[in-house]
């Protein structure tokens, strides 16, 4: 019992030291769940960390730790960061959602920022980007380019975010050809090259020449590279080596500004709990540049749309749109909310097949 | 010249040594290695080894150690049993998966009902689920002579593919959004397994790692079943001369191997993780084959084996955070240790013999 008294005193006065120690360095950590070389998602947050030590300099000190687990490892890891003394702490995994709150109960001086999660506290603030709008712009280019009238989709986990995707490309591509028809496969990943190649041959042995992609790695590029006529989209990053076929455009998540400004916030004593979905306009969601492989006036158009969407002047869910059982979604000229957005998980009218659970 | 020449009886001493110089040969080698990616060696070296355990915030990290390396011992003690007989479990982690989704399906099928009776359900249906899962393999060896090593590696694929559908389906929170993953079970205090006492990391799976230690070792000394597992392994054509029956050895060892790992993850997925994910399982389950080997398959070599792997992870952790190491040097560091530890362990029954080849 004394020992234990002992060890809870320790742990009051050290969690003192740590956040009162206010060094006038800004300290930043973040916690990603890849590797920062696997060229996709965690490679874009740490080019985000970068963005942030570019723009404070000697101001802010950054602390990352890579490959780290959702789960209990992530938990440590945090409280190891912020007992270290950090500031402000990224957490870029949806998995690290509860891990997140629990740190910050215990570290009430310390903000965090938690990556595509939906439970916010004093000290928690959540941030996600509007990927759909660039799904938007790119169903809009597959149903174009498509002459099989078959579009690929490499689809990783059924939660919101992916269903989102699927449906708003699934949207914008039929509303230029009404003929398209969607074939997705789910590979249950988020980064893993063997198989989303097999996924992406897969698909086009069923026919598909333009394949969408919700996974990370360049596998699915190889693979429509060596069928020759395929067409296909970047995804997280650039992909730019794939350019410019079949890499005829992609979405780029760039979280750079988002960190720079939570970091401001913290150095001013600005923060406060916010819960941010940003999309083109914001700059959270960019558009890789659309190659010269893909016909001038669809260019055009395409332009045109990033062009709106980053406006406001035009929505990427607007109704008339039904649910895949033909029950009214939403009506002419609606709006979807951000509420339905968030939590989808149905088809909309004209996909085939069950969102798997 | 230098030969390699067989010692007629393995040494005690080098036995007893080779971990301790395993681990400073790997400090110096893994020391270069720090240095040669512009770290200060010693820095590096305390951060892993030292901090943890005495540097300022050790009084976190210390019940942590146990918490990471409570599922370790656990499991590498079942599986020690089955390896000391020859009979190769490779699929812990997969009968952690399914003793995990057992007992969380237990506990979440009674929420929001609190009752003193339903976290000693989860246990036993965590033990039975694991150790089912591990059955198959064991019965598919005995009836049809099918490789357990082979069955059970692959039964852990299906489990994982398992996780993830009940992470989808079944188990999915109601009010999760249609995100993935269960209830977290740390907010329901029934089916909790929470720390017996608060900021010690003590929780009921690090009870049953050491009552599991305790065990084995009565087991493998003074049990006739600990005797015929050892026999078993050692000189198997005498332990068939003595009727030891085969079957049955296969079908206990797999089965405890089975029902501890299930056990195990029991304990983490309704303490120190919370819920069922995609991602639940870590490694527990492999990185246990290297902690039995590592602890000598003995029961106090395994616990110690133990809490060293937790410590490199820690430590590791620590040393990406504070001095920016990249996480491939500290997986380097830590296939150091177990390399070294190989090729020492041939100082336990060769000697090495400088000058003239004698005759052997």
């Amino acid at each position: 019992m004394k020992f234990t008294k002992l060890m809870a005193t320790a742990a009051v006065v050290a969690m003192g030291l740590a956040t009162n120690a206010l060094a006038e360095k800004t300290k930043v950590g973040f916690v990603y769940v890849g590797p920062v070389g696997d060229g996709g998602w965690t490679y874009e947050h740490d080019q985000g960390r970068k963005a942030v030590v570019e723009a404070f300099g000697d101001d802010v000190e950054t602390v990352y730790v890579e490959n780290v687990p959702e789960g209990p490892d992530a938990e440590r890891v945090m409280t190891q960061m912020a007992l270290e003394g950090a500031d402000l702490i990224f957490t870029t995994s949806f998995g690290y959602m509860d891990q997140t709150i629990n740190v910050a109960k215990k570290f009430p001086k310390v903000k965090f920022e938690h990556a595509t999660g939906y439970k916010t506290a004093e000290n928690v603030s959540v941030y996600s980007a509007r990927f759909y709008e660039g799904r938007a712009v790119q169903g809009h280019i597959a149903g174009n380019m498509t002459e099989s009238n078959i579009i690929g989709y490499i689809a990783s986990f059924p939660i919101p975010e992916v269903i989102r995707g699927i449906n708003s490309a699934y949207i914008h591509a039929k509303k230029v050809n009404p003929d398209v028809e969607f074939k997705i496969i789910w590979a249950y990943t988020w980064f893993d090259p063997a198989k989303e190649a097999d996924a992406a041959k897969a698909l086009i042995e069923q026919g598909a020449d333009v394949i969408l992609q919700h996974t990370d790695s360049t596998a699915p590029q190889a693979a429509a590279q060596a069928a020759g006529n395929v067409v296909t989209f970047g995804q997280a990053s650039d992909m730019g080596e794939y350019a410019p076929f079949p890499r005829v455009s992609s979405i780029i998540d760039d979280w750079a500004p988002y960190y720079i400004a939570r970091t401001k916030a913290v150095m001013d004593g600005s923060w406060s709990t916010v819960n941010t979905w940003d999309g083109i306009g914001a700059g959270m969601v960019g558009i890789g540049e659309i190659s010269d492989r893909v016909p001038a006036d669809v260019k055009a158009e395409a332009l045109a749309m990033v062009e709106k969407l980053a406006s406001g002047e035009y929505h990427a869910f607007t109704g008339p749109i039904n649910k895949q059982d033909g029950t009214p979604w939403l009506a002419e000229g609606e709006t979807a909310s951000d509420g339905d957005l968030a939590g989808m998980s149905f088809y909309v009218e004209g996909l085939v097949g069950d969102v798997p659970n | 010249m230098i030969a390699l020449e067989k010692r007629p009886q393995p040494s005690q001493a080098w036995s007893l040594l080779t971990p301790l110089v395993a681990v400073v040969i790997t400090m110096i080698a893994g020391g270069l290695l720090f240095s040669a990616l512009g770290k200060n060696p010693i820095e590096a070296i305390r951060t892993i080894f030292y901090d943890p355990l005495f540097g300022e915030f050790a009084f976190y990290y210390r019940p942590q150690l146990l918490v990471k390396g409570g599922p370790l011992i656990l499991i590498a003690i079942g599986l020690s049993l089955g390896f000391r007989a020859g009979i190769w479990n490779i699929g812990a982690e997969g009968q952690y998966i399914v003793g995990a989704i057992c007992g969380a399906g237990v506990g979440l099928a009674f929420y929001p009902t609190e009752s003193a009776f339903i976290f000693p359900l989860m246990v036993m249906a965590g033990a039975l689920g694991g150790w089912a899962w591990s059955m198959i393999p064991a019965l598919l060896k005995v009836k049809f002579g099918t490789n357990e090593i082979l069955v059970s590696l692959m039964l852990v694929y299906v489990a994982e593919q398992l996780l993830a559908s009940m992470s989808l389906g079944l188990l999915k929170n109601p009010q999760g959004f249609g995100f993935p993953g269960s209830r977290n079970l740390q907010d329901y205090a029934s089916a909790h397994n929470a720390e017996i006492i608060a900021g010690t990391g003590m929780h009921w799976g690090i009870v049953a790692a050491f009552i599991a230690v305790i065990m084995a070792y009565v087991l493998l000394n003074k049990h006739i079943l600990g005797f015929n597992i050892r026999l078993t392994g050692e000189a198997p054509r005498a332990a068939r001369f003595g009727g030891v029956n085969p079957t049955r050895l296969v079908v206990f060892c797999m089965g405890v191997s089975g029902a501890l790992a299930g056990l195990a993850g029991l304990f983490e997925v309704s303490g120190p993780s919370g819920q069922i994910s995609i991602d639940f399982n870590v490694g527990y389950g492999f990185t246990a084959i290297i902690v039995a080997f590592l602890g000598r398959l003995h029961p106090v070599g395994i616990l110690l084996a133990g809490l060293l792997m937790a410590l490199t992870y820690i430590g590791g952790e620590i040393a990406q955070g504070t001095l920016s190491l990249p996480a491939a040097a500290i997986q380097v560091f830590q296939g150091m240790l177990l390399f070294f530890l190989l090729v020492l362990d041939l100082l336990t029954n060769y000697r090495i013999r400088f000058g003239k080849k004698g005759i052997a």
